[in-house]
């Protein structure tokens, strides 16, 4: 009966299966994406700087001769990789924190709770600028800082549902029983929380996309060599009306991932949404 | 009621410690400092310049010695002087950018609010029709387009192939000559493009919420019982939907109000605008540590109230919420 | 108006300064506007009109003497006068000093200054005012850090109201140009604290322009000093836009809004021909910056140490190669610290052309071989490999960096790119000595000391000469040359050490550039010269007809 449901709710939903195809589209280009660009990404060749997209070069050539196309295509498993250890690390966080403060309470959730709120207190970009700006751009500290400046809503969500499930009887059961609390976590409360957590994910990798790009305008972001959407986009700006393909490609590509990670987030919840 | 509020304002005290803390942790545990830009890497200065800096700024005494005084000095709410050599107080060049940023942002917000409001409902009334899906695709793009990449092609399509909209900026060089209605006109002109850009990538969140909040309400018996009852549906719609699902957004409100101060760094880099934003970023880059303790510290604070807002508005337009027991 | 250079480490962006000094030989106007500008000078200058300018960052204050950024220098040139300057070729001539004797084999300097100078507050300028700035600028609590050349003045003594004697324990030949420093006014800064002074803000001095207003963030306004001693400036105001982003400016640039700004060797080669309402509102103008870029090899660290691996990689540096393919040819490949065309540089040095082969022999015969076939070179088991640094934020050094990569690659040298922020990279890499080779600029001052970046003394800790480059010759060179007034005499010591750094490769020097500016035409009696382009800019003016912007007294 609920499955049905589901599944015509899936059915009528093209949004969702927009979301969700250029997702996976995202994700095989970024898996195979030496097999797919023309030329070496780094490769410099000051012969042909400059090209405007030809057969050769699908999406010309930048300041140095390289392919954007091949640049944009490796491009995708810089700013897949990012995305995905960044709200790696706000899941994990998020997640055991919630767990620990809604299931043992007491003085644990008060200091988690406090220090999720004193977190939640500073504007995300202002925090996340400051820390890059004095810890260093790179790949590493920007995954690392957009995860752990992300992960309180995942904490308070997790909380949240654990406060609502903990007293449910099955639940109370399993703890007579003597079952550990390990057990209890993951087999009983966590699924419930899997959509909301899904939905939020799919949502923090289209941010952390963003936010990479954002701190590439500034020179924050994911630093060259290492070809990432944000930096390819940013190195062709101040050559907007000259050479258009420079960041035309880049900031399309950003613009089509994010906006299907979006679509796949809200899709999902919709779906999986009871109210709805 | 007051004792409520009384209590959640003392309760924000351990919460600023613990704020300020991390901060001043952060900016005084990183590498380089703000002595360093006026005295190293140029030959012109003299070996002794560093020393100099270091002990003029008190950088020479330890990081929680130097947190104490900073407390003291914040407690009389004094956050000092910048280290800049205009002399200027952190106060003072607060102040000097946050009407601008002000300015805007409320601009900016008033007309999200108009346009999301409306769009958000609307899509939940018809929802998965065409008119929803094309809206919810619509907000999406106005979040996933990298806002730097968007202001630079219309300023370039605008400003300099067609002409219609000044390029950067908040007012043109003759504005003191121009007449009330010019300097009206030259200032919605100025801010155009950086208001219709960030209302555009504003729009997602809110019509979002709002339309979820409407599909909510739709879903609620009440609802039924009143089309049932045979009243006509624009009735039931604005006397009784639209204001249950509304509610939640006066929480929004008051979420917003830190954001009012909250300049977004790209939009005034791109656009000129000498915001909260700029002075942020650039004092963060200058180890300007002052300047960045305000900012962030009245960030802080501003959120702080503004949750406290959201919550006492909130327990006002609903009265099922009742203060005292949380 | 002050006309010193400090030797400055762009840290930004490298075409910030269009404001920067020039060059001679090169200098250059396109064509299109040199009959122009013969016309043009026929006319009797008019007042009127303003000149916009734009920067990238903000000032923070507007006393010279304390700031050090290149914003604020740049606004306060025009407020304040030093004793002395350059003139548009580069000779000292005297600014608030009408004549100076320079006695005891150069151990005293004796200035006569100007008898008719007043503040911007009609207080008359005399001696006193350069005795305070001196004491000023020696003061332990003046926040300033220009203050080593004027600690080495042994006395300083007020003859008469418009005579100074100072004294030196030494002969030392760039004292003279160090008193071009801003000179302050006694009567309004004495016993104040100066980091309180509303000077700061509103500054008062005496030269061509007077201070009108400054939105913080936004813009700073100077109107014409009626009472200039040279003379009244014809443009009537001067202000100052900041403008953050680099394609903002550019764009500004195109809508005509700014009246002068930078350009990038890709906009002026190829962005600007293609627009043809640019063409109708622009000049352009190029000559020889001062400045070079080079990579530094860290001295303390193996391999480095050895001359012919520094010279190997010179070999496989393809300097031709980033001049065309980075600067689109907008620039010269540089031997030396030296900008070619002056006096002090020396052309006739070994010189490196790109050799990959010659490079080859060198490492081998330095014990670089790949004896494990890995396509890297291995000596004693460990890989050739190191890491190139440099400073976030300066796109053309990280294209630099890019391409070495490529071309020590070929010659098996494995190369990891590192870039960093300014401050972080200074103080965690560069200061600590914490690095293999990195990429910088320097600036190339008027004076050619080299004391500071290349004497052994200045290895290590804070000091410039961060990769500890020791050669006790060079080091005699250098101490023998400050010592020697006539440049005639002197540039033989440069000429020398020119010849001493280019066998050692201490760095390898990849280039000069060009500064590519563009300036509105409707301002007449523009020129570049060696100082650059604004050293006349209180004689340009602009035609009644052409005047653009008027502004109610």
């Amino acid at each position: 009966m609920v499955k049905s449901r589901i599944l015509s709710k899936v059915n009528g939903n093209i949004l969702f299966f927009s979301g969700l195809i250029i997702v996976l589209l995202f994700v095989f280009v970024a898996a195979f994406a030496p097999y797919i660009a023309t030329h070496d990404p780094t490769y410099i060749d000051f012969d042909s700087v400059f090209l405007p997209p030809s057969a050769v070069h699908y999406f010309g050539t930048d300041d140095l001769g390289r392919d954007v196309f091949s640049r944009v295509i490796y491009g995708s498993r810089i700013s897949l990789f990012v995305g995905f250890v960044a709200v790696g690390i706000s899941l994990a966080i998020g997640v055991l924190l919630g767990l620990v403060a809604g299931y043992f309470g007491g003085f644990a959730d008060t200091v988690i709770m406090r220090f999720v709120d004193v977190m939640l207190c500073f504007p995300a970009f202002f925090l996340i600028l400051a820390v890059i700006a004095f810890l260093n751009p790179s790949m590493f500290n920007v995954m690392a800082i957009i995860g752990l400046t992300g992960w309180m809503g995942v904490t308070r969500l997790v909380r949240a549902e654990v406060l609502s499930v903990k007293t449910r009887d099955y639940i109370v059961s399993a703890k007579v029983q003597g079952l550990p609390v390990w057990l209890i976590l993951s087999k009983h409360i966590l699924p419930n929380v899997f959509t909301p957590i899904f939905v939020t994910a799919t949502l923090g990798v289209a941010g952390a996309i963003l936010t990479e790009s954002s701190l590439s305008f500034l020179g924050l972001g994911v630093q060259p060599p290492t070809p990432s959407w944000g930096n390819i986009l940013t190195a062709g700006k101040d050559n907007i009306m000259f050479a258009w393909w420079l960041s035309f490609f880049p900031g399309i590509a950003i613009f089509i991932t994010v906006l299907g990670y979006n679509l796949l987030g809200e899709g999902v919840r919709d779906i999986l949404d009871p109210k709805s | 009621m007051i004792q409520y509020i009384l209590r959640r304002i003392f309760g924000m005290i351990p919460l600023l410690i613990g704020i300020t803390i991390i901060c001043f942790a952060v900016i005084h545990l990183a590498p380089g400092d703000p002595a360093q830009f006026l005295s190293s890497m140029n030959p012109k200065f003299s070996e002794s310049a560093h020393e100099k800096f270091v002990k003029m700024y008190g950088l020479d005494k330890p990081v929680h010695v130097r947190y104490i005084d900073w407390v003291k000095r914040v407690a009389v709410l004094d956050f000092g002087e910048s280290f800049a050599p205009d002399g200027k107080s952190v106060m003072e060049k607060i102040g000097e950018r946050m009407p601008v940023t002000i300015y805007l942002n409320i601009a900016g917000m008033v007309l999200i609010f108009l346009v999301a409001l409306p769009l958000g409902v609307l899509s939940a009334y018809r929802q998965n029709t065409f008119f929803d899906k094309s809206v919810t695709v619509f907000v999406f793009v106005g979040f996933a387009v990298p806002t730097f990449w968007l202001a630079l092609l219309c300023m370039y399509y605008f400003g300099v192939v067609k002409g219609w909209l000044p390029i950067s900026g908040l007012k043109s060089y003759n504005f003191d000559q121009l007449s009330t209605m010019g300097k009206m006109w030259d200032i919605v002109h100025h801010a155009f493009l950086p208001v219709v850009l960030s209302v555009f990538g504003g729009l997602a969140g809110l019509s979002r919420f709002a339309r979820n909040s409407m599909l909510e309400v739709l879903g609620e018996e009440y609802i039924t019982s009143a089309r049932a009852r045979g009243l006509s549906e624009g009735r039931v719609i604005f006397k009784h939907a639209l204001k249950n699902a509304l509610l939640p957004v006066v929480t929004i409100l008051g979420l917003s109000v830190p954001g009012l101060i909250g300049g977004s760094v790209i939009f005034e880099s791109i656009f000129s605008i000498p915001g909260m934003g700029q002075l942020f970023y650039q004092s963060v880059m200058a180890r300007d540590y002052p300047v960045v303790m305000g900012v962030l510290v009245l960030g802080a604070v501003l959120t702080l109230i503004g949750n406290l807002i959201a919550d006492i508005s909130y327990g006002l337009v609903d009265p099922r919420i009742r203060y005292g027991k949380k | 108006m002050i006309r010193v250079r400090f030797l400055l480490l762009a840290a930004l962006l490298v075409f910030v300064g269009c404001s920067d000094g020039g060059s001679n030989t090169s200098a250059e106007k396109e064509v299109k506007s040199v009959k122009k500008t013969a016309e043009k000078t026929k006319d009797t200058p008019v007042n009127g009109d303003a000149f916009v300018s734009s920067s990238l960052g903000d000032a923070t204050g507007l006393i010279y003497n304390i700031t050090s950024d290149s914003a604020s220098h740049d606004v306060a040139a025009k407020i304040y006068n030093g004793l002395v300057e350059y003139d548009k070729d580069l000779k000292i001539i005297g600014d608030l000093a009408e004549s100076w004797d320079i006695t005891e084999e150069g151990k005293v300097i004796v200035f006569h200054l100007k008898k008719d100078v007043k503040w911007h507050d009609g207080h008359p300028f005399t001696s006193a005012d350069v005795e305070f700035t001196y004491k000023f600028m020696i003061d332990d609590k003046t926040p300033t850090s220009y203050d080593a050349d004027f600690r080495l003045v042994k006395s300083f003594e007020v003859i008469d109201e418009y005579t100074v004697k100072i004294t030196y324990d030494e002969p030392f030949a760039p004292a003279l140009i160090s008193w071009s420093m801003a000179v302050l006014p006694k009567h309004l800064l004495e016993g104040n604290d100066v980091t309180k002074s509303p000077l700061l803000r509103e500054p008062v001095g005496t030269g061509p322009y007077k201070f009108k207003e400054w939105k913080a963030g936004e813009s700073i306004t100077l109107v014409a000093n009626d009472d200039y001693f040279k003379g009244r400036p014809y443009i009537d105001r001067l202000i100052t836009r900041v403008i953050p982003d680099t394609a903002t400016t550019f764009l500004e640039l195109l809508n005509g809004a700014i009246d002068m700004a930078g350009l990038t060797p890709l906009q002026w080669t190829r962005q600007i021909d293609t627009n043809q309402q640019f063409q109708n509102q622009y000049d352009k103008y190029k000559y020889l910056s001062f400045g070079y870029t080079y990579v530094g090899y860290n001295h303390t660290k193996k391999p480095f140490n050895d001359k012919r691996v520094r010279q190997a990689l010179t070999y496989a540096t393809p300097k031709k190669d980033i001049v065309k393919g980075i600067l689109f040819d907008l620039g010269v490949p540089a031997h030396g610290p030296f900008k070619p065309g002056t006096l002090w540089y020396n052309d006739d040095v070994k010189k490196y052309d790109y050799n990959p082969e010659k490079a080859k022999e060198l490492l081998a015969e330095a014990g670089w071989t790949d004896s494990n076939g890995d396509g890297i070179l291995d000596k004693n088991g460990k890989n050739f490999e190191f890491e190139l640094m440099t400073n976030q934020g300066n796109t053309v050094r990280t294209k630099i960096c890019e391409t070495l990569q490529q071309s020590w690659e070929k010659i098996g040298v494995k190369v990891d790119i590192r870039v960093l922020e300014w401050a972080t990279f200074i103080n965690e890499y560069v200061d600590k000595q914490k690095f293999d080779a990195l990429v910088l600029g320097w600036n190339i001052t008027n004076d050619p000391d080299l004391y500071d970046v290349w004497h052994s003394s200045n290895c290590g800790g804070r000091k410039l000469n961060f990769i500890c480059y020791k050669n006790e010759e060079l080091d005699k060179l250098i101490v023998e040359g400050r010592k020697e007034f006539d440049p005639e005499k002197r540039k033989l010591f440069y000429h020398k050490a020119q010849e001493m750094l280019a066998e050692d490769q201490p760095y390898t020097f990849l280039y000069v550039p060009y500064s590519l500016v563009a300036v509105s035409n409707r301002f007449e009696n523009v020129y570049s010269a060696p100082a650059g382009i604004t050293h006349n800019q209180d004689k340009w003016w602009v035609k009644k007809e052409n005047q653009k912007y008027h502004f109610e007294p």
